[in-house]
């Protein structure tokens, strides 16, 4: 795509999307779409080097998480390889009071909120249940059912707009994150349904890693998905999800116009999962070697790496302090992963009702006996 | 912390239990890195490379490639430290063992892991048996884990009386020796376990007969574990019976209920008829003297719903009831001189319709009867309308089905109300809502031939009363004794709101509408 060209907003061609960067590591100034919206970005060295960090640390962190569930460490392990500039470039244009409700795969995302990447893995090994404080972090948990957190989104955008939270640069505002195949799915319609109608502050963000597990892109749609949203009543548009720029500028601004009482933005960054669905699938079962080396060389991280080196940006010590940095906190994530504790029998009566109840209080009672009653009892 | 370390093939998938060696990517004697690929192993799901889980020198590979390798076994070995300098011949294979001979995985896997356990000093930190240590041999292989453990039992035996099998005759076992089953520990020591044995070996030598709670009866050893469900476990202990003398028919040699039943049948019949020693029977062919003769019918539909009802009825509100015994004979009178009226030409008509009426009437005289306890609320609900229930015997079980706004009827409408009640319920088509609201009931067992009962409060209903069969009897009439139609009434009531001086006037008045039907309609109607 050439520089300053003009995109249909509503209108563009499958395959057509704002791009600021592309394969080969062109920076593409501004985008402008029919609406007369234009996106771009305006980085300093720093910031494009704390990209570039974001994403080769997150690619690591993942990395480790599929060998240690090969090595029998996790119960399972959905990778983001691939995603990971959708993810980056959308988590970093959240402000801290905005909101972000993940589904499963949502690593990246996690990572630029500033939480610690061991958070998930508990859910992951199998020894928690995958629960923390969404308030605290902004940050759902990690929602298994497909679709189900864009309907818990639209609920908490809602309360925004009742909490009076929008209406200003400062205003509040919701992502929801989904995947393509969650499009089909009744809970991500009817969230748009009740979004558009109430014109709730939330951004759906839709990474469009071409495949529902095995369920190719053409069985869930027959219009680019981004399309979609204009039958619900409010903008739509497509980002080159394999390009951080990209997905940062048209994240923030779909936010922006959410937290200033514009309403919500379906986002449908166009990426591909270069990995299995989850570590339980087989992907080349259903998906040709030549489709997956087209994408690998769309990397995002090596358009970024061959920007930055062009532009004398990133030299070879960065590169190489940003990748031991990463291979650091990978094995430093192996170990304390390792060192989760099982956990005790009788914590499956915590978490029940918020202040106890004396029927569980009793049945935990009975059970700890029920336990004390072997011998060598050490809980 | 051993230097070798074993790494056991994980489960790659969401409960695989087994997967095939398609390549090795290193050989014995090669230095790996962490997270290395290392092999490729092809499950169910998928075909993918394991990387190394230590950095080292492989030590030693347990299977060629195209073996089958259950999950939980060993498939290599890796030396962790290997600049400590050679190891001592102790702790494991020569880093020169060569490959161990491509015999079919299902038998290496019984070797390899027998060899591993003798010196388990080869394997990481993990006990033997435990998730992440070496599998024992001779596994069945169950859809999620690791598969239950054949060797010695890590579980420990439970302490204290809570078990029925420690007794003040059992000599207690030294925590040393606590391993295999509670009838292993104490009739034979810990028998080492070098090969899968049969899941139930011979009984040892009879004892002399003893209870069935005596774990000396019980002296069939099984070398392995027993596979049964929690809820069976249960049922055993509950039962006193060792699941390890019982031989199971389920899947996979699993213990099931009927099989404890049996062994638990036999055991008892076996102890109170035979003198001779239990085990034998009791293991193999115990006499089948309920399973085939008894009928196992699930709870549910009505069944189940009544069964609640009467429960939560008879032991939440205090019953109390009431007899009384009536000459009828008008009542039946009145019931021929009503059929003979055009009105009620085409509609049957019977004495529970003047039963019916009756109740209705003495409700109006006495509401508290026509009441509902509401604890919740710490209110008695009294009601100005009566939906008055009617038991009814359908194929399908009890229900009461409930003729709502009964007291607003007129006679004729009554009539056909319960006609209809009763034939709804007969075929089996009674909405729910015509059994939901009831608010007093009446139970016919008199269509039985049964004199009278002590019915049980529907569910939120005061009184209930029961309509015994109308005979005909010597009774005393007019100071003569006469043939008379008799009948007995029955009326239970909830005793937290009615009282026996309201119960009975209420009763009273329901046999006296029953004695003269005319009359009462006159006076109180």
């Amino acid at each position: 795509m050439a520089k300053g060209e003009s995109v249909a907003g509503a209108d563009i061609p499958a395959g057509g999307f704002v791009q600021l960067l592309t394969p080969d590591g062109e920076r593409v100034d501004s985008v402008t779409t029919t609406d007369g919206t234009t996106y771009s970005v305006d980085f300093t060295d720093e910031e494009y080097r704390g990209l570039y960090r974001d994403l080769v640390t997150v690619r690591r962190l993942d990395t480790e998480a599929v060998a240690l569930q090969r090595q029998g460490e996790l119960g399972i392990w959905a990778s983001l390889l691939g995603q990971e500039a959708a993810q980056v470039g959308s988590g970093r244009a959240l402000r801290p009071q905005d909101m972000a409700f993940p589904t499963y795969r949502e690593h990246g995302v996690l990572y630029t909120r500033g939480i610690d990447p061991i958070m998930p893995f508990g859910l992951f090994r199998g020894v928690d249940q995958g629960g923390w404080d969404p308030n605290e972090f902004k940050f759902n948990t990690y929602t298994i059912v497909i679709g189900s957190q864009t309907l818990h989104a639209t609920g908490y955008a809602m309360g925004i707009t009742m909490d009076g939270k929008i209406g200003s640069g400062d205003g509040e505002a919701v992502i929801a994150y989904f995947g393509d195949g969650a499009t089909s799915q009744g809970e991500v319609n009817e969230s748009f349904v009740w979004s558009g109608v109430f014109n709730a502050p939330i951004v759906f963000f839709c990474q469009n890693n071409q495949y529902a597990i095995s369920e190719p892109l053409e069985r869930q749609t027959r219009v680019p998905l981004y399309q979609r949203a204009g039958g619900y009543g409010f903008p739509g548009i497509r980002v080159d999800g394999n390009d951080v720029l990209a997905s940062f500028a048209v994240t923030r601004q779909a936010l922006d116009n959410a937290r200033n009482g514009q309403g919500p933005t379906l986002i449908e960054a166009y990426t591909y999962r270069m990995g299995a669905h989850t570590s339980s699938d087989d992907p080349t079962r259903y998906r040709m070697a030549g489709e997956v080396e087209a994408w690998k060389a769309k990397d995002p991280i090596s358009r970024l790496k061959t920007f930055l080196t062009k532009q004398k940006i990133g030299k070879k010590d960065f590169f190489a302090e940003v990748d031991a940095d990463a291979d650091k906190k990978a094995l430093d994530l192996r170990e304390r992963v390792l060192a989760m504790p099982d956990p005790q029998p009788v914590t499956i009566f915590d978490n029940v009702y918020p202040n106890g109840s004396p029927e569980v209080d009793a049945q935990r009672k009975a059970f700890v006996e029920y336990q004390a009653s072997f011998e060598g009892s050490g809980h | 912390m051993s230097r070798i370390k074993e790494f056991n093939l994980p489960d790659l998938g969401e409960g695989l239990t087994e997967g095939e060696i398609l390549a090795w990517l290193v050989k014995v004697g090669d230095t790996i890195e962490l997270n290395q690929p290392i092999v490729e192993v092809e499950t169910a799901k998928a075909a993918v490379e394991i990387p190394a889980k230590w950095g080292g020198v492989v030590t030693r590979i347990f299977h060629e490639a195209g073996s089958v390798v259950e999950v939980g076994n060993p498939i290599i070995a890796i030396d962790t430290d290997p600049s400590a300098g050679p190891l001592p011949t102790s702790s494991g294979p020569a880093p020169e063992t060569p490959v161990a001979s491509p015999t079919p995985a299902t038998s290496i896997a019984s070797s390899a892991s027998s060899a591993s356990s003798a010196s388990s000093a080869s394997e990481g930190e993990v006990e033997a048996g435990l998730i992440g240590g070496p599998a024992p041999g001779g596994r069945t292989a169950v859809l999620v884990g690791y598969g239950p453990r054949t060797t010695t039992a890590k579980r420990r035996p439970r302490s204290g009386t809570a078990t029925p099998f420690t007794t003040a005759t059992t000599p207690t076992p030294p925590p040393a020796a606590a391993g295999g089953s509670q009838a292993a520990t104490v009739a034979v020591p810990p028998a080492p376990v070098v090969q899968p044995a049969p899941p139930v070996v011979p009984p040892a030598p009879a004892v002399p007969n003893r209870t069935v709670q005596d774990p000396t009866v019980q002296v069939a050893v099984r070398v392995g574990p027993v596979l049964a469900k929690p809820p069976v476990r249960k049922l055993a202990r509950d039962l006193g019976v060792d699941l390890a003398t019982v031989a199971g028919t389920g899947p996979m040699g699993s213990v099931t209920r009927e099989d404890v039943h049996r062994i638990a049948e036999g055991a008892k019949q076996t102890v109170t008829e035979t003198p001779a020693p239990v085990t034998a029977p009791a293991i193999t062919a115990a006499p089948v003297l309920d399973g085939a003769r008894e009928q196992r019918i699930p709870v549910k539909g009505v069944r189940k719903l009544t069964a609640e009802n009467m429960v939560a009825s008879a032991f939440t509100a205090p019953h109390v009831t009431e007899f009384l015994t009536v000459d009828v004979t008008r009542s039946m009178k009145t019931l021929d001189k009503l059929k003979a009226r055009p009105e009620f030409a085409e509609t049957r008509i019977s004495p529970l319709l003047l039963v019916a009426k009756a109740v209705l009437v003495a409700a109006k005289r006495h509401p508290m009867v026509n009441s509902t306890w509401s604890g919740g609320t710490g209110e008695i609900v009294v009601k100005d309308y009566v939906n008055l229930g009617i038991a009814a015997a359908t194929e399908r079980g009890l229900i009461v089905p409930n003729i709502k706004d009964a007291g607003r009827l007129t006679l004729r409408e009554l009539a056909d109300a319960l006609n209809a009640l009763v034939k709804t319920a007969k075929s089996g088509r009674t909405p729910p809502s015509d059994m939901s609201g009831g608010t007093l009931s009446i139970t016919n067992v008199g269509v039985f031939g049964i004199d009278t009962g002590t019915p049980i409060l529907p569910p939120g209903e005061s009184a209930i009363l029961a309509f015994g069969a109308i005979r005909p009897t010597p009774w005393v009439h007019k100071g003569k004794i006469k043939i008379r139609q008799v009948t007995t009434l029955g009326l239970s009531f909830d005793h937290r709101i009615i009282d026996g001086e309201l119960g009975s006037r209420f009763l009273r008045d329901v046999g006296t509408f029953l004695e003269d039907p005319e009359a009462a309609m006159l006076r109180w109607a």
